[in-house]
């Protein structure tokens, strides 16, 4: 794992996640997460887990920030006025990372380098999803078809009479 | 590039989230920093998986795409939601959502 690749994509994603958390124009913020979500993606094909990575850029980058756009889009009147900011989500958000730096750097057990593995196919994934992992697997398919439905209902217009 | 320099990247996008999910108003925005946090706990379930002694099975990997899934599901739902709120409040804003204040 290269430092010099890792320092540019974390310092990617995390401006782009500051500018979708900051920015007031919603249009603006909705292609900054999914700029991210790229970043993010980058990251995982850094910790050799390419499947997660690709999968990550197909759901987020491909579907999640399509949806985030239509609803914007969907709830245009309304988007354009200006949001007061809650400054204390600012200090609530920097006390806990200030905490969880904290237990971070005093944990021992963290500060270890990666070992040597080998590469994770997609075939060992395939495998091990048909296995020991079919019955989650089974579960969110329900799960999914269960949200479709779910969300189909929540936005059918109500017929009256 | 140890183990501790990812958990801190991923506590940053974490608390982006967080400071997304309580600050803004608008709900999309709160969904937004939601999926935030998702992304840096998947991080997170990557990272101890890359860093940890091999088992037989990539347990990290399956915890990381059960969890985009349901992550997935959560993001449907949760904007037809907030189309469903805006056609009968008229407004995104959690602010002005406030018919059940005592």
């Amino acid at each position: 794992m290269n430092s010099v690749v890792f320092a540019i994509i974390a310092i990617f994603t995390l401006t782009f996640a500051l500018a979708a958390a900051t920015n007031p124009r919603l249009m603006h913020a909705a292609l900054s997460f999914a700029v991210m979500f790229v970043g993010v993606a980058a990251f995982f094909f850094l910790l050799g887990a390419e499947f997660v990575g690709l999968v990550q850029i197909f759901v987020y980058v491909g579907a999640v920030a399509v949806l985030i756009v239509f609803t914007i889009l969907l709830t245009r009147r309304d988007a354009e006025k200006d949001r007061g900011f809650n400054w204390g989500g600012v200090i609530v958000a920097i006390a806990v990372f200030a905490g969880l730096v904290w237990a971070i750097l005093k944990t021992q057990s963290v500060s270890i380098g990666p070992p040597v593995i080998k590469a994770l196919t997609v075939k060992q994934i395939g495998e091990a999803l048909m296995t020991s992992y079919v019955w989650p697997l089974q579960c969110v398919g329900v799960l999914l078809t269960a949200a479709l439905i779910g969300a189909l209902i929540l936005v059918l217009e109500d017929k009256r009479e | 590039m140890t183990l501790s320099i990812w958990l801190i990247v991923s506590v940053a996008l974490f608390c982006i989230g967080l400071l997304a999910a309580l600050s803004r108003r608008h709900a999309i925005f709160i969904l937004i920093g939601i999926e935030m946090m998702l992304a840096a706990a998947n991080i997170n379930f990557i990272a101890f998986w890359r860093f940890a002694p091999q088992p037989a099975q990539p347990i990290g990997v399956m915890v990381a795409i059960f969890s985009i899934a349901i992550a997935a599901a959560e993001a449907a739902v949760g904007l037809a939601m907030v189309i469903a709120v805006y056609r009968h409040f008229h407004t995104t804003s959690v602010d002005q959502l406030d018919r059940l204040k005592g």
